[in-house]
């Protein structure tokens, strides 16, 4: 049995359209979850869903087993990190990590333990005295954290946390939080529309679309098998490459300029003459030399990070990107020659969106790994 | 070399220092620009009329209001001897005691209740709201109707449970607080409006988060709405205090001052010095003591207000 259980939740604001649908999903004790997906996909709402902020419309939320749809907040035992921290602006560092204890009355001895030990692993004994307002963004972060900290409820609730931060900031509190969660055990649910937040962080990520779960996995399933063309485009960075795609004959034609030989055995459970898309990952866009090669193709962007370089490419009217490791020679311009394989490439349904065959070297290559 | 480096800095200096003295000077002739209208009007409505009640309580009056012999301290040492005037002092500082936590507390009260999020709460919004569009001539005769002492309606209820009529604007105990129930019904409106304001610029998230925290409903209010509040508070105590002071209206339409100038309140006793009795000096000189009253009232709110206030 899960710790928590949505089954075909839904919630609509005006009794008209629905910002989320059918939601099912189930949250193990002491799982780092990660809801990601776009603006607007709903997932705050689903968030406050679960804390009680909201009421749910349709559907069942269990909690260990028990249907808790009409309970209020406060009996849920959870603790909740809102997205703009909704510290008290009035109220010193202190009682703003104090009061929610104060509210539930625990003793004043236990209240000032609790209250020293969260300030020191958050590091905020300095601060104590001090207001928002006169705090640092990523300390009034950790002051956020620290009252859902202290709360010692079993299930945590954060809401884009880190979205108001620099990237080394980020960073550094991505781990931070990682660590608190793992140290004390707690249920965490993450929200982030930010999927390299939700790929480094996530022991399992839900992709929500427009109010519908697009799918739930571990981060490198997703990844590696995303179940859509939304998940193939959401996760990863760069983004999957993509382009339309037909097996004509002995050829697979991606947007009808760039054309691959096939065995038939690779593509035997795709089926002829529909339409498809074809995605590659910009990892699998390989360098090729003038000898080894399979294509060569105008180079219209270069991009380079130091450590690696992004290529972008134009395949037909579709622009795809290669990402090769090291400082490469490579100009607006060139024509450079590829490698690109067929083992690599997964096949959606055009019509429906829906994975048809992943990529099949990953399989081979984790067998190897292992 | 380095020397000319130094003049060629000190020349660069100067210029700078000059362009910004002209800055300044610009700055300084734009601001007084933007603010010379109201300066105008003010001096014209404001200042001069101030300078002028100073100027006249130093003085004797003929009727029409023209100084005639120049007296010093005399007229504030006639006022400060008059039972009447010491009277209309300690009326006003009652007066005001009714006045402002009365006001203050019930709108708060309603402000919080409005401040609910159910179906039909516009209306009841509306409602309380409604007394600020109501000119104080007009309360006072509907107050009037209900304190007329038999077909009043508050004495028509009070009959049903058989408690005997009460003069509530001629019977001196009860005349002074039948003014101010009178004008805490007519505050109400604009209090209660501002306060709703700002009850509803207190973000919802800090209620979501007490929600979560386990805190009562008296506990939010508590440590979160009334603290919140408190910069809005401020400034509906300071006005209504200053609008209790200057209170006069009702007073001139339902007691007259009356009876036996029970609800006799410091801007009615000028009133009647000034325009019935012709006695400028003297009413100016009450009039100085009620600036110096507010002023000095408003100045001590500000510096005990400025410890409690939460300003965001
Ligand atoms: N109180 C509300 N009343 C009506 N519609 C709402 C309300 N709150 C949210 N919505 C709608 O619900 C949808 C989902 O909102 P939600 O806040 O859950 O998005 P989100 O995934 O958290 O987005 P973001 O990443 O921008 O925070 C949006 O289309 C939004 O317009
Ligand atoms: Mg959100």
């Amino acid at each position: 049995m899960s710790y928590i259980e949505l089954s075909n939740v839904s919630k609509s604001y005006d009794k008209q359209r629905s910002v989320l649908n059918g939601i099912d999903v189930s949250i193990e004790k002491g799982e780092f979850f990660v809801l990601v997906g776009p603006s607007g996909s709903g997932k705050s709402t689903l968030l406050r869903l679960i804390a009680g902020l909201e009421e749910i419309t349709g559907g069942e939320l269990h909690m260990n087993g028990k249907v808790i749809n009409h309970l209020p907040p406060k009996d849920r035992h959870l603790s909740m990190v809102f997205q703009n921290y909704a510290l008290y602006p009035h109220l010193t560092v202190e009682q703003n990590i104090l009061f929610g204890l104060n509210a539930k009355k625990v003793d004043k001895k236990e209240q000032k333990q609790r209250l020293h030990k969260t300030a020191e692993m958050m590091g905020l004994t300095e601060l104590l005295k001090r207001k928002p307002r006169q705090l640092s963004g990523g300390q009034r972060q950790r002051v956020a954290l620290a009252r859902s900290v202290v709360s010692e409820a079993p299930l945590c609730l954060m809401d884009e946390p880190l979205s108001n931060l620099d990237a080394k900031l980020r960073a550094h509190m991505r781990m931070e939080i990682r660590q608190l969660q793992k140290k004390l055990g707690l249920t965490m649910v993450y929200v982030t529309h930010d999927q390299v937040e939700a790929m480094t962080m996530g022991d399992r990520i839900m992709v929500l679309n427009d109010g519908k779960v697009q799918q739930v996995g571990k981060p490198i399933e997703l990844y590696n098998k995303p179940a859509n063309l939304f998940v193939a485009s959401f996760i990863g960075s760069p983004k999957m490459n993509m382009g339309r795609a037909v097996i004509k004959g002995q050829q697979l034609v991606i947007e009808e300029s760039l054309f691959i030989p096939v065995k038939a055995a690779d593509v035997i459970d795709i089926p002829k003459n529909k339409r498809l898309i074809a995605g590659i990952r910009a990892e699998h866009l390989f360098k090729g030399t003038s000898e080894e090669k399979t294509h060569v193709l105008d180079v219209i962007n270069v991009e380079q990070l130091g450590n690696e370089t992004m290529v972008t490419f134009e395949v037909g009217g579709e622009f795809w990107t290669a990402k090769w490791l090291g400082q490469q020679i490579v100009h607006t311009g060139d024509r450079v020659p590829v490698q690109l394989s067929v083992e690599h490439m997964s096949f959606f349904d055009a019509d429906t969106g829906k994975l048809i065959k992943a990529a099949s070297s990953l399989k081979q290559k984790e067998g190897v790994a292992i | 070399m380095n020397e000319a480096a130094v003049s060629l800095g000190s020349d660069a200096a100067k210029l700078i220092e000059k362009a910004k003295k002209q800055r300044r000077t610009k700055n300084l002739i734009k601001g007084l620009l933007f603010l010379l209208p109201s300066l105008v009007f003010f001096s014209i409505f404001l200042f001069y009329p101030m300078i002028r009640t100073v100027y006249l309580s130093f003085f004797l009056t003929n009727a029409s209001g023209a100084p005639t012999v120049f007296v010093g301290l005399d007229n504030f040492a006639q006022i400060f001897s008059s039972p009447l005037f010491l009277k209309s002092l300690k009326t006003t500082f009652l007066f005001v005691l009714y006045t402002v936590p009365g006001t203050i507390v019930i709108s708060l009260f309603l402000a919080v209740i409005a401040n609910e999020k159910l179906r039909g709460i516009g209306m009841f919004r509306t409602i309380f709201s409604s007394t600020m569009g109501i000119s104080v001539a007009a309360a006072s005769v509907f107050w009037m109707f209900l304190f007329h002492p038999t077909m009043g309606w508050l004495n028509q209820f009070l009959s049903i449970f058989g408690v005997e009529a009460i003069g509530w604007l001629t019977d001196p105990k009860w005349a002074l607080l039948s003014v101010s129930i009178s004008t805490i019904w007519m505050n109400i409106g604009f209090t209660f409006l501002i306060l709703l304001g700002g009850l509803q610029s207190i973000d919802s998230y800090l209620y979501e988060s007490a929600d979560i925290d386990g805190a009562g409903y008296f506990y939010k209010l508590r440590r979160i709405t009334i603290p919140m509040l408190s910069p809005t508070l401020f400034f509906v105590v300071t006005v209504t205090l200053i609008n209790a002071f200057q209170t006069f209206g009702q007073v001139d339409m339902l007691t007259r001052g009356g009876p036996q100038n029970e609800t006799s309140v410091i801007v009615y006793s000028i009133y009647r010095d000034a325009f019935v009795n012709y006695q400028y000096g003297t009413a100016s000189a009450q009039a100085v003591i009620l600036f110096v009253i507010i002023l000095g009232l408003t100045l001590l709110q500000f510096k005990l207000g400025e410890r409690k206030v939460h300003y965001q």
